[in-house]
């Protein structure tokens, strides 16, 4: 009994939290529109954001094209398929592999420093003095951090997809001797348009989930000093499940693109 | 005298002085937690009043129902001849640039140097510096009033406490509000420091000729810096008068502020 309670509970915890999430989001929308514009404090949180991702973006990925080739190796020299080496390496990167690697690394360094930055600025009262000082702290704080994720995602996820190519690249070059102009022209063959235009779309929304969801629990902190370490740890949580739920309503779309 | 003829004595004398705030029935409360219960208090130009209660009676509730940070549950809300609730967000801000707001904290941005911290409430409220186009001066004047003149392009995070809570103090004051509002100006600092922020206050009241409430359970700052206080006890104005005469008062709940 006292354990169908608890579910209850949790569920309708659940279902609150999506609503409170929902209503954080509309209000993003409505005030991303109204004068006036932050600009100068989108373009410092834009550089805040590509800035801080890019070194970490760039080890993962390297990592991933060294990984995934000589992971895929093996399978592909025991069919004689190893020339296709590139097609499915880039394939892969450039659909779903670089998109949602690049946005789980992000949203781990966004999403938790968006958390933690926004729920100390609320327990230390600065979003009340920003607020009685007659800035609009949503629009200065909130929607310039959530407009920032949305517009560099997809750049340090293409950032990401070359980095690695790149790695996957240096193992075709070392152990199938296969040239890196050769590699690339390959990977740029295999690649149609249906592959980059639903992944880079794909990007714009998992960058907006990671600042949506960062800034949604920074900004919603309560109970002093160690909301704050909640509010990091569970944007990342969030923003995590979010992205895995976004890349399959997207590859549900895109499939139905393609069939059409 | 009791307690309460002296309320009527003070409000009787005073009514002919312009009232900057005035709150009549004000309540708030938390789900089960009735934190204000019918608060009333009035405060006049030029003077200094201090509201004492103990941590959780509703002191910074009801400063922040004053500013617009939280909304009352009922009640009225006047401030500078403005009903609070009445006004939208523009004339709230509006009148947001003539009241100044020392947080309890300090609340500096703590990604903002010291000189950023000030011209802050400057960018919304460029009207009331008609033609001025440089803010240094300003700050510096601020800075100088408070001693911190050298402290311009440090950030937050090398100021000691006092320091933090005097360039707040130099933040509130920019503007040249009509109206400052101290919560626990005092608090986690050493009785020094404390000194010389009650100093402080004391100075630009006198240089501005602001109207000035303090939110505190300081005795040693309440009793050097008011001229009229006001004990918050279970949500309401439980006594009202001069230092002196409440501590001559020989009823238990006010003598319990005053025990050492």
């Amino acid at each position: 009994m006292a354990i169908a309670a608890q579910m209850i509970n949790k569920t309708k915890e659940f279902f609150i939290e999506i609503g409170d999430l929902s209503y954080f989001a509309v209000r993003f929308f409505k005030q991303a529109v109204i004068p006036p514009f932050e600009f100068k404090e989108l373009l410092k949180q834009s550089y805040q954001v590509g800035n801080r991702s890019l070194l970490l973006v760039a080890t993962t990925g390297f990592i991933i094209g060294l990984v995934l080739t000589l992971q895929t190796r093996p399978t592909l020299i025991e069919f004689g398929a190893v020339s296709w080496m590139p097609n499915m390496v880039g394939i892969s990167i450039v659909r779903e592999v670089g998109p949602v690697i690049t946005a789980l690394i992000c949203s781990g360094k966004i999403a938790s420093g968006f958390g933690a930055e926004l729920g100390s600025m609320r327990v230390t009262e600065q979003i009340d003095a920003m607020e009685v000082s007659g800035t609009n702290p949503f629009k200065y704080l909130v929607v310039t951090r959530i407009l920032a994720a949305t517009l560099m995602l997809p750049l340090l996820v293409v950032f990401g997809d070359l980095i690695a190519l790149f790695g996957s690249s240096l193992v075709e070059f070392m152990k199938g001797n296969v040239s890196f102009t050769l590699y690339f022209n390959t990977v740029f063959d295999a690649l149609s348009y249906g592959d980059l235009v639903p992944a880079t779309i794909k990007s714009f929304f998992f960058g907006f989930v990671i600042g949506l969801t960062g800034c949604y629990k920074g900004y919603k902190t309560g109970r002093g000093t160690a909301g704050v370490g909640i509010a990091a740890n569970t944007a990342v949580v969030m923003a995590s499940l979010l992205l895995f739920v976004v890349d399959f309503i997207a590859v549900f779309v895109s499939d139905i693109f393609y069939e059409l | 005298m009791d307690v309460k003829e002296n309320i009527a004595t003070l409000q009787n004398n005073r009514s002919s002085e312009e009232v900057v705030v005035r709150i009549q029935d004000l309540y708030k409360s938390f789900g089960d937690n009735h934190v204000l219960n019918g608060f009333n208090m009035m405060l006049h130009k030029g003077e200094n009043l201090v509201v004492m209660g103990k941590s959780g009676s509703g002191k910074s509730v009801m400063i922040k129902c004053l500013v617009g940070l939280m909304t009352p549950d009922s009640g009225l809300v006047e401030v500078l001849g403005e009903d609070i609730a009445s006004l939208d967000q523009v004339d709230l801000d509006e009148l947001r640039s003539e009241i100044g707001f020392l947080f309890q904290g300090s609340a500096l941005y703590d990604s903002m140097t010291v000189r950023e911290n000030l011209e802050f409430p400057m960018r919304r409220h460029r009207k009331k510096f008609d033609g001025i186009t440089d803010t240094l001066p300003l700050v510096q004047e601020a800075l100088e009033n408070v001693g911190l003149a050298h402290t311009m392009d440090l950030m937050p995070e090398e100021l000691s406490g006092g320091m933090k809570r005097r360039v707040a103090l130099a933040r509130a004051i920019i503007l040249k509000p009509k109206l400052i509002l101290y919560d626990e100006p005092t608090s986690g600092l050493d009785p020094i420091t404390a000194k010389e922020i009650i100093g402080l206050m004391r100075s630009i009241q006198k240089k501005y000729g602001t109207s000035a409430l303090i939110i505190t359970h300081d005795v040693d700052c309440a009793r050097v810096i008011s001229e009229r206080m006001i004990l918050l006890v279970d949500g309401i104005n439980y006594a009202e008068g001069t230092y002196e005469e409440l501590v001559a008062s020989t009823d238990p709940k006010i003598n319990a502020f005053f025990k050492k």
